[in-house]
């Protein structure tokens, strides 16, 4: 199944980036991974946090535009060839990924998991399952 | 020694301007009110008929006429000839609404032409000029209008029309272009651009430059005048009078004289609608006293100006009207373009925008820099940054088509947009001019 990525609307100058973590930060959201994506203007910020729906109602009432996005979360063991072994899946099964970006998993496991952002989040999720790969339910993710 | 088109009218004495101002005055008013139902209905509401008009010292009886009456109009509702006696259209950009379609019969585009070739004139023009007309053609009035004078004067004219910078430079320097007309700041562009190819002002064979349709300093004057080496004459006009040429500068670069035996003007109080004396800055507003096709019959133009009867060194003996100070509506001319907030408002609706955005203008360089801010919304914002750029490209070609010009477009965080007493400002005027 998958989980849902918070993407929020930066404007590209100084303190933008700043007044989102403080916002997030005053309101004990903890987040697991952050990607961020910019041109010469605006960026967007790619959050995955613990509890969604408090980060969404404070990100909008500090005035921040935020959309869900719904992206897959895969458990990788984190050691040498382990997203290379992933990706081979993903090219076998013919999966195009349009970004992805990283995080070092649980505390006590020794874990990396993958966030990607596909095309169609439910035929990828089929494939990658099929293949026996672990997909990280929101649940998953809070608990972490 | 000062130069004239036609030094008769030109310097003809004030008894006699007055008497030919009359003459056209009253015959307008018999043409618009046996020929445009709608001047004559406005006439009928102020209790006047063409018999209370006598002599131009009765114009102010006359009721006005706005760019709201232009808009109820379009397109035909002023035409005071059949089309079939039209010759042209000239337009300003912008949509319906705010559009201005003229309409010219050939006996109009020549006393325009006229207007042109006085101008070119004044700025010590003969047939054995060059001119380079670096003005837009098409619908735009300042090409076909100094293309028009440039030819009656007997100047070689080279039509370049704008843009394509390094070909414009190609043709003065290869052709000996003597006179120049464009808006000041693409003659402050192409100065800077020929400063770098290593083209002094002794290098350069222009002498006079003939400048409009948009505002510019005294310093700005003096700064293309040093780097082309030339002398920079004003001109003014709008299109709904003809376009440029309506008043334009002579060797005593004190102010512009308007071409008064076809364009009255006067100065009013904005508020009261009483005509204010010499000197007093005030709405500045012009009948046309023989256009056929689209007459205007004091018609308001929204710039804030005054006038001067005294007598130029020159020798020409028609009133002078000083730069333009102002605006008593919200029209921005940014790059020679008139440009309403109210159309950027509509380009950002057709588009699915809401209607929160702010327009900023300044002046880099001598070049007007425009940007219109977008706050973002949640409706517009999607995680595909390619969707999010895409979207911003099409705006801006939707505003180009709509103003003629281009505007950077800068997506901006939500409520960033500076209000005042909680109304959004949506001008950021931040040239000095």
């Amino acid at each position: 199944m998958s989980i849902k990525q918070i993407s929020v609307f930066l404007e590209n100058k100084p303190g933008q980036l700043k007044a989102m973590t403080a916002a997030l930060a005053s309101n004990n959201i903890d987040m697991r991974a952050l990607s961020l994506a910019e041109t010469k203007d605006f960026g967007i910020a790619r959050l995955i946090v613990d509890d969604v729906f408090d980060a969404v109602n404070v990100l909008k009432d500090n005035d921040f535009v935020a959309s869900l996005t719904p992206v897959l979360a895969v458990e990788i063991p984190d050691e040498t060839g382990g997203l290379d072994r992933l990706l081979s899946i993903f090219d076998e099964t013919q999966v195009n990924i349009e970004y992805m970006y990283a995080f070092l998993g649980g505390k006590e496991t020794k874990k990396a998991c993958m966030i990607f952002r596909v095309a169609d989040t439910k035929t990828a999720e089929a494939r990658l399952a099929g293949k026996g790969l672990t997909i990280l339910s929101q649940e998953d993710i809070a608990e972490l | 020694m000062e130069r004239y088109y036609q030094e008769s009218i030109e310097c003809a004495d004030r008894e006699e301007i007055r008497a030919i101002q009359s003459e056209k005055l009253i015959a307008q008013v018999q043409n618009v009110w046996n020929n445009v139902p709608y001047y004559r209905k406005k006439m009928e509401e102020k209790g006047i008929t063409p018999d209370d008009i006598k002599s131009v010292d009765d114009l102010h009886k006359l009721p006005f006429l706005s760019k709201n009456d232009l808009r109820e109009c379009y397109p035909y509702g002023l035409l005071a000839r059949p089309l079939k006696d039209c010759v042209r259209i000239q337009s300003t950009s912008g949509t319906t609404g705010k559009r201005v379609v003229a309409f010219y019969t050939q006996h109009d585009i020549d006393l325009w032409e006229d207007c042109c070739a006085r101008a070119i004139m004044a700025a010590g023009g003969t047939d054995e000029d060059v001119c380079q007309v670096s003005y837009g053609y098409g619908l735009f009035t300042g090409g076909p209008g100094l293309n028009g004078g440039s030819h009656k004067v007997g100047c070689l004219t080279i039509p370049t029309s704008s843009g394509n910078t390094d070909r414009q430079i190609m043709f003065i320097m290869d052709l000996s272009a003597t006179i120049l007309c464009c808006t000041p700041s693409y003659a402050a562009y192409l100065g800077e651009r020929m400063q770098e190819m290593g083209l002094g002002p002794d290098d350069i064979p222009l002498k006079a430059g003939i400048f409009g349709a948009e505002a510019w300093s005294e310093e700005m004057r003096h700064d293309i005048e040093k780097t082309l080496g030339i002398k920079a004459y004003d001109i003014y006009g709008l299109t709904e009078l003809s376009g440029p040429g309506v008043s334009f500068e002579c060797s005593a670069q004190a102010g512009m004289h308007v071409n008064e035996d076809h364009f009255i003007p006067e100065i009013i109080d904005p508020d009261t609608e009483e005509v204010l004396p010499d000197g007093e800055y005030g709405e500045l507003v012009f009948t046309a006293v023989d256009k056929e096709a689209f007459p205007m019959i004091r018609y308001r133009t929204r710039d804030v100006c005054c006038l001067t009867h005294e007598k130029c060194s020159c020798g020409r003996t028609h009133v002078r009207m000083m730069k333009p100070k102002g605006r008593t509506d919200d029209m921005l001319i940014i790059r020679g373009v008139n440009v309403f907030p109210s159309q950027i408002e509509t380009v950002l609706l057709n588009y699915g925008y809401p209607a929160n955005y702010q327009i900023i203008v300044d002046r880099v360089n001598n070049t007007d820099t425009f940007e219109v801010r977008v706050e973002m919304t949640p409706e517009m914002f999607t995680d595909n940054m390619g969707e999010i750029a895409e979207r911003q490209k099409e705006l801006v070609e939707g505003l180009k088509s709509m103003l003629g010009i281009r505007a950077k477009v800068s997506l901006v965080a939500p409520k960033t947009i500076a209000r005042s007493e909680g109304k959004a400002v949506r001008v950021i005027d931040n040239r000095k001019i």
